[in-house]
């Protein structure tokens, strides 16, 4: 299920301007890395980079090699609609289609690309929306609007419907910048639980959410305002927030930073 | 639903009186009773001064009211909620007079129009029937006009879709450029001359004959940029982040336009064709020169001249005299039933289709 990603020497572009510089670190499988850095720091170019996201928007374009288990996304021939099939991705804000009921949102990945059982669809369904912790709470409303939810109940849904297509790996864009604490809760939680199937990477703003749900930690800086982002250093999550090897992680972590 | 009024009570001190927040108020009544005050001295000043238009006088009420409200608000509540009543007053004066010119061309058109507006106008044509002899009906002109502007749809929606589909998902640099500049230069183009251009190509160099086909060919001219424009706006209000989430998902960007955008976007795009085909339902000028005219009831757009509503109007009023002027307004009846009736469509299908919120 879960895979390994190595990335090695990568640098994104918006047009002619570098957002990040040569970014090398591997993701560990099952397991949750968390990206933390000041905001621009392009932690989020660096993370959509990971299912070509990245060249989605105008002008997006990337160098160097993002290995999934051995194999490059940014190979030729390579289909980023594949990539994107095996790397599913959470976005900041909950974006529930408004078209669709919270069944056929769950059911959107599979339903959309035409490729499916109407006998599976109920399980997939059921599965997936009790895997995003959210079937107790929906499961009398299927039929609903998905975005008649609670903004909380909303991002568990997106969860769900990341997972319905079965991802090797989760990338989630500060996935809970947008929720209250209890709701925080129950997406932290549910990261937890989906680290035994999945490979999740984390982009938060919340050191201590980055402390509570990651394994390892990746800090990433930049020098200037206008300069690429940088990885500045990467190590198990405990040793990142006790004892970092780079003085620049541990001003910021411990507040001390600019 | 139940109207609540809150009394204002008095401070917990129970102090009794108007407190220093409460002004000295107009009464809630009082819009009403200065509109009724000065439209009777309105009409009483164009009484006595024996003005002859009816408009003159609806103009004294209006300068009146509007007068009144301030001059009795400012000596009465003070200066700022003065200026509120003025500005509340003057938006309520032009807000009538933008009705006034719909609502009286409604109510004359039905008025004239409900003379000889029944089911034997409707299903019959003018085929046996003098200009001024009474009788006949515009069935003829009703099958045309519908095939016209059916035929128009079918070739401008298509291409006016897609090219909102291109130029918001797709296009990029110059040819997305020209494409947005020659739209807006076919938004402008005056429908004679659209008519002009079927005819020298279509009947002139091609050689082919008067139909409804080469009106309809026409009229999809003047109907794609409309129907450019605001889809294009509609699609550009599809939030982006619905996009990237089906993209994420792993669905193809074609499937992502076809499943996501447009199913969310349907309302308004309906709407914009609905809003297209009002513009064409009532063209005249290539009509006049594509489709030419018959009294007879021609089924086929594809050969010889056919009926249409709006040139139907124009030539019962032409031929001056009762029975043509009690026709013409009986069509224009039909045709502002049969685009108000779009309209309703319309408005129906955007509702049925808009992104639910409810829970």
């Amino acid at each position: 299920m879960a895979k390994r990603i190595d990335v090695s020497g990568l640098n994104a572009f918006y047009g002619s301007h570098k957002a990040i510089e040569d970014i090398s670190m591997t993701v560990e499988p099952r397991s949750v890395t968390a990206f933390i850095g000041p905001s621009g720091c392009g932690k989020s170019t660096f993370l959509r980079t990971l299912n070509r996201m990245h060249e989605v928007t105008p002008g997006g374009r990337v160098e160097g090699k993002v290995l999934l288990d051995g194999d490059d996304l940014y190979g030729s021939g390579v289909d980023p609609v594949n990539v994107r099939r095996t790397i599913g991705m959470v976005f900041q804000r909950p974006n529930p289609f408004p078209t669709m009921s919270i069944y056929d949102n769950v059911a959107a990945g599979l339903k959309l690309n035409g490729s499916y059982k109407k006998s599976e669809l109920n399980d997939v369904v059921e599965k997936s929306l009790k895997g995003a912790n959210l079937w107790n709470e929906v499961k009398d409303r299927l039929n609903k609007p998905g975005s008649g939810l609670s903004g909380g109940q909303q991002q568990r849904l997106c969860i769900a419907r990341a997972i319905a297509v079965e991802p090797q790996v989760l990338l989630m864009d500060e996935p809970c910048s947008a929720l209250d604490p209890i709701s925080t809760l129950a997406i932290e939680d549910l990261i937890g639980e989906l680290k035994e199937r999945f490979t999740i990477v984390i982009v938060t703003h919340n050191m201590q959410q980055a402390a509570r749900v990651s394994d390892r930690t990746a800090f990433f800086n930049l020098s200037a305002v206008g300069q690429p982002g940088k990885l500045i250093e990467i190590d198990e999550t405990e040793r990142i927030f006790s004892n970092p090897s780079v003085q620049a992680t541990e001003d910021y972590i411990s507040g001390r930073f600019g | 639903m139940s109207i609540t009024t809150v009394k204002p009570t008095g401070t917990p001190g129970g102090k009794s009186g108007p407190s220093e927040l409460q002004g000295a108020r107009l009464p809630r009544w009082s819009p009403y009773v200065i509109a009724v005050g000065s439209l009777a001295v309105g009409c009483g000043i164009g009484l006595a001064a024996g003005l002859d238009s009816r408009m003159q006088w609806g103009l004294i009420a209006a300068i009146l009211f509007v007068a009144v409200s301030y001059g009795l608000s400012a000596t009465v509540e003070g200066t700022r909620q003065a200026k509120d009543r003025l500005a509340t007053s003057v938006v309520w004066v032009m807000f009538l007079l933008a009705v006034v010119p719909l609502a009286s061309l409604i109510y004359e058109t039905v008025k004239r129009g409900s003379k000889v507006f029944d089911g034997y106008f409707l299903s019959h044509s003018m085929g046996v029937v003098a200009d001024d002899e009474a009788g006949g009906g515009i069935y003829h002109a009703i099958i045309g006009t519908l095939e016209q502007v059916g035929l128009a749809c079918l070739i401008a929606v298509p291409i006016g879709l897609l090219t909102a589909i291109y130029l918001v998902e797709y296009g990029r640099g110059k040819l997305a450029k020209a494409v947005t500049f020659f739209v807006d230069v076919m938004t402008g183009i005056p429908s004679i001359v659209a008519g002009l251009f079927v005819l020298s190509f279509w009947i002139l160099i091609l050689g082919f004959d008067f139909s409804g086909w080469a009106g309809a060919m026409a009229l999809s001219i003047l109907m794609m940029p409309v129907v450019v424009r605001s889809t294009e706006e509609m699609l550009k209000l599809v939030p982006n982040e619905l996009r990237e989430a089906s993209l994420a998902l792993g669905v193809p960007k074609w499937r992502t336009i076809l499943k996501v955008v447009l199913p969310t976007a349907i309302g308004g795009i309906t709407t914009g064709v609905m809003l297209a085909v009002a513009r064409i339902a009532g063209e005249t000028a290539p009509v006049l020169l594509l489709v030419w005219t018959t009294p007879f009831i021609n089924t086929n757009p594809f050969d010889g001249a056919q009926g249409s509503l709006p040139l139907y109007i124009y030539q019962q009023y032409q031929s001056g005299n009762q029975a043509g002027y009690d026709r013409a307004w009986a069509a224009a009846l039909a045709l502002i039933a049969f685009i108000m009736i779009l309209n309703l469509v319309a408005r129906g299908v955007a509702r049925w289709k808009a992104p639910k919120t409810g829970r």
